[in-house]
């Protein structure tokens, strides 16, 4: 337990329990609503915001927090107006972020390539006090919505038009996965990186996903493992000289496989249990018609 | 047909269940205040008119049933009662309430066109249907008498036993039960369904059109879109056919439905099991 001795490691760690937790949680709405690559949309976007940050010699940060949500509201205001061409729209804001944050932090003075590094790919041991308070915040409303909304969030992300249909506020509830998905990749940022964002988002629940059934299973996995792997890729990154955001995606893409080979025998395992609970077919003589045949095979 | 007695009393409908005495419903209970009535509406989807002037009205505790060929507008037409198409012209007015003010959605229940209720994500049948029981819970905490009603609805589709299986483990015809079951679960009063019956077996048409008829026993008003009338046709009071957009005919439902008209009295005899031999290749 030596790793947690040196204060930059604790406040590194504490970031990286928040994130493991919070990216799947709001992950697992993207991937049910088919968007999965959307946290990465809004990660290019967001480095508009640190270059702006360096640029006004503000907190790249909360700049980067700022254009992230204007950048997801963007987003899903195209959704909703203009369906023929959103995903040329989204491309052109996708690349347009990412140029315009190039571009920034080379016309300001603070900014290096070095210092773009860390926000591209993270740095864990860089978190400062203020960092860890600003991330808790973040986090804390993070969980508040996507835990204290799941039923809602769960029916809008299932089925919009459905959910349209019981009078729930769908385009508040759609605004709200749209920033709390860009609120937790600014989060996310110094821990992966922006550009590993996404896959902090998307990599744990496709990996719980191979084994569960329900919404419910799913996104309880889906945090443990995201916790689970940020927690080891950071112990790793202290002990051997590798980068963590790289190493904990790198962990979730191993967990995404290992479960993927273990589905196949848990199906067969489960199918047996129901086996066992139910009898086998019987061929029935067809002179003995069933009164009632709940199940006959459909005929196609 | 339309414009009918609009003097019914703005406030509370008095009896939610107006239940006719005589469960057979030969004839609409002609005086019962409407709860669909649509005016002359026009609808267009992507610069091409796909209503032109629709007239409908449903009035409580009747069942309609509307027909047309493929593209004659019956989902948007349906889809522009729950405002999910805007219309271009006309009105459109649920419990008598223009839908424009209409908030009252637990009294709604729809069966959307579709093949899949699966997201990107597992859920289970429970958490499906318990996403119909929102209109009722909204934003705060299912309480008990909401779990119940949710154990309900799934059993109405003959599903218990499932409740905690995957919908992506399910049949077509097993999944249009789980919407319909969703729509179910807000106990609602009136039921919009487009083409439930789409991919269903003949035996799992019959527990669903028992389970309609139980419901509409109950005082349950039903408008919903179908091919043929299948088992359900003794339960239909009226049908609506379309045509390009345009109301057809408007009356008792057309006995002559094509070769596939069918028999409201022969489907006691299990015809699926006399079907795989009508291939052409054998006889
Ligand atoms: N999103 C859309 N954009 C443009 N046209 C559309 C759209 N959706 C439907 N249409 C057109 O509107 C017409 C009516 O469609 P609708 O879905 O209401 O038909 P339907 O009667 O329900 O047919 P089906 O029996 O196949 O379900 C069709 O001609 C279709 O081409
Ligand atoms: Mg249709």
């Amino acid at each position: 337990m030596e790793f947690l001795t040196p204060p930059f490691m604790q406040r590194a760690l504490i970031a990286a329990v928040l994130v493991g937790v919070i990216a799947p949680a709001v992950g697992i709405y993207l991937v049910q609503r088919r968007q999965a690559l959307m946290g990465d949309g809004i990660g290019h976007i967001a480095m508009t915001g640190v270059g702006l940050g360096f640029l006004l010699s503000t907190s790249p940060v909360w700049m980067a927090t700022a254009v992230a949500v204007v950048g997801a509201v963007t987003m899903e205001l195209i959704r909703w107006y203009g369906r023929t061409r959103g995903d040329i729209a989204l491309a052109m804001l996708f690349y347009g972020g990412m140029a315009g944050g190039v571009l920034l932090i080379n016309l300001s003075d603070t900014g290096s390539n070095a210092n773009l590094t860390s926000y591209l790919f993270g740095s864990l041991s860089t978190v400062s006090s203020e960092d860890i308070t600003a991330i808790a915040v973040l986090a804390a409303f993070v969980l508040l919505v996507t835990v204290g909304l799941r039923r809602q969030l769960f029916a809008v992300s299932q089925d919009e038009e459905f959910a349209r249909v019981t009078g729930l506020p769908v385009r508040v509830l759609n605004l709200l996965i749209a920033v709390t998905a860009a609120v937790t990749v600014t989060v996310a940022m110094r821990v992966v990186g922006l550009l590993l964002v996404s896959a902090l988002m998307v990599v744990p629940v496709a990996a719980a996903q191979q084994i569960t059934r329900s919404f419910k299973v799913t996104f309880v996995l889906s945090v443990v493992t995201g916790v689970a792997v940020t927690l080891a890729g950071t112990i790793t990154s202290y002990y051997q000289d590798v980068p963590p955001g790289a190493t904990i995606v790198l962990l979730a893409i191993g967990v995404f496989i290992a479960l993927t080979l273990l589905a196949a025998p848990l199906a067969r395992i489960r199918a047996r249990r129901r086996e066992t609970a139910d009898e086998r077919c019987t061929l029935e003589v067809p002179a003995t018609r069933p009164a009632a045949d709940d199940a006959p095979v459909r005929p196609v | 047909m339309n414009h009918p007695t609009e003097a019914v009393d703005p406030n509370r409908a008095a009896a939610p269940e107006a239940i006719v005495p005589e469960p057979q419903n030969t004839t609409p209970c002609t005086t019962s205040d409407p709860v669909i009535v649509v005016r002359d509406a026009t609808a267009t989807l992507g610069a091409r008119p796909v209503l032109r002037g629709v007239d409908l009205t449903v009035r409580r505790g009747e069942v309609v049933a509307l027909l047309g060929a493929n593209g004659s507008g019956k989902s948007t037409a349906v889809r522009s009662v729950i405002g999910q198409v805007p219309l271009t012209g006309g009105t459109v007015e649920l419990f008598g309430t223009p839908l424009r003010r209409f908030r009252d959605w637990a009294r709604v229940g729809y069966v959307p066109q579709r093949t899949t209720a699966a997201g990107g994500v597992p859920a289970t049948i429970r958490e499906v249907v318990s996403s119909g029981r929102l209109s009722r819970t909204r934003l705060g905490l299912p309480r008990k008498a909401d779990r119940a009603a949710v154990d309900r609805a799934i059993a109405l589709v003959g599903l218990a036993d499932r409740a905690k299986d995957s919908v992506d483990a399910l049949s077509g015809g097993q999944h249009q039960r789980v919407l319909i079951a969703r729509a179910l679960a807000s106990e609602p009063e009136l039921l919009i369904m487009d083409e439930p019956m789409a991919g269903v077996d003949l035996a799992s048409q019959e527990i669903l059109a028992e389970t309609l008829r139980e419901q509409v026993a109950l005082g349950t008003t039903v408008l919903l879109v179908l091919h043929e009338l299948g088992p359900l046709e003794p339960l239909i009071d009226r049908a609506v056919v379309l045509r390009d957009g345009c109301v057809m005919h408007d009356g008792p439902p057309p006995k002559a439905l094509g070769q596939h008209a069918l028999p409201g009295h022969d489907h006691v005899h299990p015809h699926a099991a006399s079907e795989p031999v009508r291939t052409g290749l054998l006889s």
